[in-house]
């Protein structure tokens, strides 16, 4: 199996998706002859033409809005926000438009269009390039909120996505972009598990986490780190953040009683704060401890010089373990 | 088409034709005789609409009353494969499109959001967010260009499509960047403000300094003015702008000038800021009554086709009325319905609740 980077998955996921169905198009802001600024439709141009490879005008929602239009004449649009700082112009069409049109046309009418973009900090970048924003589009009925932690999840919810008859917000780890991993591309979509399905990364039975996109990497170092003083994490990656996967959580927040929910977002009104009042009523007799979240603080992105300290890191989430276990 | 001071006018307030150097009616009477026909009839189901909002019957009603002329004209020049995209008051528009006016009601008596099916009638529901569906039209116009169902040569393939709007929305950011979409791909979207001077209390000199057309130049796009209240005028501008852009010429920006006669909807009270002297001159403007005298000059509107008319209207009102008053109100379970493509289990749980106290009342 190829060991390819996220980035490297992405575009051939895309690639891919364009050679099955005709209707898929790119559009956004860099895409074509640049590639897109990390490069994620590097090629796509050459492959597939201008006509399917749109650059477009710098005009959040002006990319969104007329995607509406493509989709409704029979296009499945995928289109790139460039920085997650950057969607809010579009966010009106997005979450007025583009959520509800399935639900305002009873169903007639029904918008298949992906909303790729890079999100999270890490890269120690200016203001507006490191956010996360994925509790907005969570909190909006009508709309799927994906992200991908690894290059397999990469190349295939991608695909995925795009498959999708409901919008998707696809979020992609930007500190993870050239992290590589395995990918099994010999697989097919029927074949691989549903979009909206939370993974059990590591089997533990003391204390869960779940965590997703760029947080993953940072839940799994706590695991190795736990274990060394015998305590067991199971990893949870959620990858669907709309709609939330609870019977997995459920089932392993039962098992093991604790559980710690990681993100990059900030914590007041995130998507932490929805799965732990799940949890907590789903599973009130099973909890030896409340749930606890490790996020990103109720403060704006700071500045890159100080990021690490807002952002989850393993010492965190072991402490926030060591609480759990304390009670 | 260029840009120019002028207002295209074929037929001026007394009804009489005149003459315009750029246009020229290529209407036959009995076409001019089915626009009076749709602009009577229009005008009937805004004053019936607006009565049953007053009744309790709907919610709210946006009226369109001076308006007929700029929807009628413009819409009678789109095709059979042309599309629509409008506001919540081009109820003149839907009309042609072939929607009928109950389907309108429902939109506003709340038992839907969208009262037709929009591929149906090549005529999307009413858009609320000023705007908005600007970019939508121009999108749609985009795939038609990428699908080449334009400048293909074929009358009955080539489609375009109508964006409306209204003085207001020339100041949202959606309505811009959507020139600069449909400029910048060269899109087969006719662009059709209707200023009608008003954005509820706000007059057009808020929204702009110089004419809205003249707008179009800095896009890159013909910007033309014509008389709004002048059916033969819009006819004959829009179908023209519709041809080029058929025919791979680009986007259009009409802007035509009316007036919003009524309020702006049936919550709005309009004699807080219009003046009065301002809404006589626009009623000796009126935009059926000068089609009316000039079919009267020629001959070809008599008292008989007159009373056909109004009564066609009149047993247009009553059906309107009696079956908006039967519109069903929804299952309130139906709003769990189709927020996804497919079933979810969060909503299916939370339909389960309302199900629980539905029929607990049921059981009371």
């Amino acid at each position: 199996m190829p060991q390819l980077s996220i980035v490297h998955a992405l575009n051939q996921g895309l690639h891919r998706a364009m050679d099955a169905d005709s209707k898929v198009l790119l559009m956004g802001e860099d895409i074509g002859k640049l590639g897109g600024v990390f490069r994620v439709t590097e090629g796509l141009q050459k492959s597939f033409g201008d006509e399917r490879v749109i650059d477009s005008p710098l005009a959040e929602s002006g990319i969104v809005g007329t995607a509406i239009g493509l989709a409704l004449y029979g296009f499945r649009p995928v289109v790139e926000i460039q920085f997650d700082g950057f969607v809010f112009p579009a966010f009106d069409q997005i979450v007025v438009q583009l959520a509800r049109m399935r639900f305002r046309s009873a169903g007639a009418l029904s918008l298949p269009i992906t909303i790729r973009m890079p999100y999270g900090g890490g890269i120690g970048s200016v203001e507006h390039h490191s956010e996360s924003p994925e509790g907005y589009f969570a909190a909006t009925p009508g709309l799927r909120v994906v992200t991908c932690s690894n290059s397999h999840d990469a190349y295939w919810m991608i695909q995925q996505s795009i498959a999708s008859d409901d919008p998707v917000i696809f979020l992609e780890p930007k500190r993870r972009y050239w992290q590589k991993s395995e990918v099994n591309t010999d697989s097919h979509l029927n074949n691989i598990s549903a979009l909206h399905e939370a993974r059990v990364l590591t089997e533990g039975s003391d204390c869960t986490i779940i965590g997703y996109g760029p947080t993953i990497a940072t839940c799994l170092q706590s695991a190795r780190l736990a274990a060394e003083d015998g305590v067991s994490l199971e990893v949870i990656d959620l990858r669907s953040l709309s709609p939330i996967d609870m019977p997995v959580l459920i089932k392993s927040a039962n098992k093991t009683g604790r559980v710690v929910i990681v993100h990059e977002a900030s914590r007041s009104g995130g998507v932490g704060a929805e799965i732990a009042t799940r949890l907590t009523q789903e599973c009130f007799y099973k909890l030896e401890a409340p749930v606890m979240r490790v996020t990103g603080y109720d403060v704006p992105y700071p500045p890159s010089r100080i990021e690490d300290d807002y952002l989850p890191d393993a010492e965190r989430i072991l402490d926030a373990v060591e609480k759990c276990m304390g009670y | 088409m260029d840009q120019s001071d002028s207002v295209v006018q074929l037929l001026d307030s007394n009804g009489s034709f005149t003459n315009d150097s750029l246009f020229t009616s290529t209407l036959k009477e009995s076409e001019l005789i089915d626009f009076y026909r749709d602009m009577v009839l229009v005008r009937a189901i805004d004053e019936q609409a607006t009565a049953l909002q007053r009744q309790g019957e709907l919610g709210l009603w946006a009226p369109l009353l001076g308006q007929e002329a700029a929807q009628i004209g413009s819409a009678r020049a789109m095709k059979k494969q042309d599309f629509a995209f409008s506001t919540y008051r081009e109820h003149g528009v839907a009309w042609c499109r072939g929607v009928d006016p109950v389907d309108m009601l429902s939109f506003w008596r709340g038992t839907k959001h969208q009262g037709w099916d929009a591929n149906q009638y090549r005529s999307y529901g009413y858009q609320i967010i000023i705007g908005a569906h600007a970019l939508h039209a121009t999108g749609y116009a985009m795939g038609a260009y990428l699908s080449r169902n334009t400048e293909t040569g074929d009358a009955g393939i080539d489609q375009a499509v109508m964006a409306y709007f209204g003085d207001g929305a020339m100041s949202e950011g959606d309505v811009n960047e959507a020139f600069v979409f449909a400029a910048s791909y060269q899109a087969p979207v006719v662009f059709f403000c209707q200023n009608n001077q008003w954005a509820i209390s706000e007059p057009t000199k808020r929204q702009s300094r110089v004419p809205l057309a003249y707008r179009a130049a800095g896009f890159g796009i013909p910007g033309i003015r014509v008389d709004g209240n002048d059916v033969i005028a819009c006819y004959e501008v829009t179908r023209q702008a519709l041809d080029r852009a058929r025919s791979g010429q680009g986007p259009t920006l009409i802007e035509a000038i009316t007036y919003r006669m009524g309020a702006h909807t049936t919550s709005d009270d309009p004699t807080k800021y219009q003046v009065f002297s301002e809404v006589e001159l626009w009623r000796d403007r009126d935009p059926i009554e000068r089609l009316k005298v000039y079919l009267r000059a020629k001959g070809v509107l008599n008292n008989e086709l007159e009373s056909e008319i109004s009564n066609e209207a009149a047993t247009l009102s009553e059906r309107m009325r009696d079956e908006c008053r039967k519109l069903p109100d929804p299952n309130p379970l139906s709003m769990f319905d189709h927020v996804y493509s497919e079933s979810d289990l969060n909503i299916d749980e939370q339909k389960r609740e309302v199900e629980t106290i539905l029929s607990r009342s049921q059981d009371n």
